[in-house]
């Protein structure tokens, strides 16, 4: 029973529970570390590792959170965690970290973080709050990796930096798709990804908030005329 | 209950004492690594600017080519002692901030804004096997538009020509200013000429150069919505290579080699 809870909780946010497709959280660096395999890498186990251990952190002192203050709780133990993993970055993959720049510091206000902490770290034990945060961190590098080898492979022709298609411009026969290097690409390829899995999985489309009609004012003003 | 003020005010209190105490361990510890690749990171970009770096050999062995040397702005000879500072780690932008090591510059005098000078700066000679000299490093800054731009120039032994430009530090826009970072940019100031007539002539001018002008060779295309930016490299260079700058010291190496 408690294995297959473990299992549901790490696997269920890979993609039918996923953090991005479905809940649409984290949409920030998705757009904006993806150009490059790489980098995309760092970031993944980056926010993966950050929010595993705020969950099991947060857990381990739910019980003890005075309710009016939790969310700032929560926040310095994030906070605090991402300072750790930038120092760590800054310290043995400083290529990596200047590239990622502000966003390795933005992962204190990524969604993804707060949501597992407040929805299910303060309610869950240690151990499973933990494979929930590793779960949804994963979930969060699946769609991640996913654009990111879309973005750099028929953007730049390469993978990791690796040349796989070469381009038209050192002499080989593939024409670089340049928008795929610019931000609005990843919009793209997520909303395309979000469809297919929406497809695949009916029960995730969400019903209509509203409805649209037809032009309603110039045939109502004729209905009026009209009785007159 | 947990909602008690005490209960509030201790748990905070402990959370945030942990958390700190992490923090610091962290930043404390990593401190030394951290700022050995800042340094190399500085070093690579000197050796990409005297174009000789490569990725495979280590940075160490690549850096000892080149040879340091102080610069006197005062006098412009070039020295191999300064007080008890350490060639090698000698950084000239921190004594620049140093009250009884740098001078205020004279606003009107000022173009680059630069506004604190180092008394002894520090550049880098590129020697071949036989001892001549075959390029110049030269560490140089200014303003552009959103904040001070910290950059290597690199120039060929007859002192004139440039044969390489990278800059290391800058918070000019991304797309537009940012782009004193690309590298065909960057590449289209190899072969220009500074000095005219013993007159720094070299400019990043708006829009493209015409090959055919008798002036194209001190002529650099401008960074296409980054006028600002342009100008401010246009001013650094104006400056560094002016007589406060490097001109003294650059006659000097000329006399000696």
């Amino acid at each position: 029973m408690k294995v297959k809870q473990y299992k549901d909780v790490l696997s269920k946010p890979l993609i039918e529970e996923n953090p991005i497709t479905l809940q649409i959280l984290g949409i920030c660096s998705a757009l904006a570390v993806t150009s490059n395999l790489s980098v995309t890498l760092v970031m993944c186990v980056a926010l993966t590792s950050v929010v595993s251990f705020s969950n099991l952190f947060i857990s381990l002192i739910r019980n003890y959170i005075p309710s009016s203050v939790r969310i700032i709780v929560q926040m310095t133990i994030i906070a605090s965690l991402v300072i750790v993993v930038d120092e760590l970055l800054k310290a043995y993959d400083y290529e990596t970290s200047k590239k990622l720049s502000v966003f390795v510091g933005l992962i204190i206000t990524n969604c993804i973080v707060m949501g597992r902490a407040e929805a299910f770290a303060m309610k869950e034990k240690p151990f499973i709050s933990f494979l929930d945060g590793l779960g949804n961190g994963l979930g969060y590098s699946v769609i991640l990796i996913a654009v990111a080898v879309v973005r750099e492979l028929f953007g730049a022709g390469t993978l990791m930096g690796y040349e796989i298609f070469s381009l038209v411009s050192n002499g080989g026969w593939y024409p670089a798709n340049n928008l795929l290097l610019l931000p609005p690409s990843s919009f793209i390829l997520i909303g395309l990804m979000i469809w297919g899995i929406r497809e695949y999985k009916k029960d995730q489309i969400e019903p209509n908030e509203f409805k649209l009609s037809g032009h309603a004012t110039a045939p109502d003003l004729r209905k009026k005329e009209a009785n007159v | 209950m947990n909602d008690s003020i005490i209960k509030t005010l201790t748990v905070s209190f402990l959370v945030c004492l942990f958390c700190s105490l992490i923090v610091s361990y962290a930043a404390v510890n990593l401190r030394d690594l951290q700022n050995l690749n800042k340094l190399n990171d500085q070093r690579i970009k000197i050796l990409k600017t005297a174009a000789i770096y490569s990725p495979n050999e280590s940075i160490e062995s690549q850096f000892s080519r080149l040879t340091p040397k102080f610069v006197d702005f005062s006098t412009g000879d070039l020295l191999d002692q300064y007080g008890d500072y350490d060639l090698n780690t000698y950084d000239p932008v921190y004594f620049s901030k140093q009250p009884s090591h740098s001078t205020p510059i004279p606003s009107s005098e000022d173009i680059a804004i630069v506004k604190n000078k180092e008394n002894i700066g520090k550049i880098y000679l590129l020697k071949d096997s036989s001892e001549n000299l075959e390029k110049v490093i030269l560490p140089i800054r200014g303003y552009g538009l959103w904040g001070t731009l910290y950059g290597y120039i690199a120039i060929d032994s007859d002192l004139n020509t440039i044969r390489g430009l990278e800059f290391y530090a800058h918070k000019e826009t991304p797309g537009l200013g940012a782009e004193v970072d690309n590298p065909k940019w960057k590449a289209l100031w190899d072969g220009k000429s500074i000095y005219k007539d013993d007159q720094v002539e070299i400019e990043v001018i708006k829009g493209k150069v015409d090959p055919s002008n008798k002036m194209a060779t001190y002529q650099v295309d401008g960074l296409s919505g980054a006028t600002l930016t342009s100008r401010g490299v246009t001013n650094m260079l104006v400056y560094w290579f002016g007589e406060s700058g490097y001109k003294e010291t650059l006659k000097k190496i000329n006399y000696e080699s």
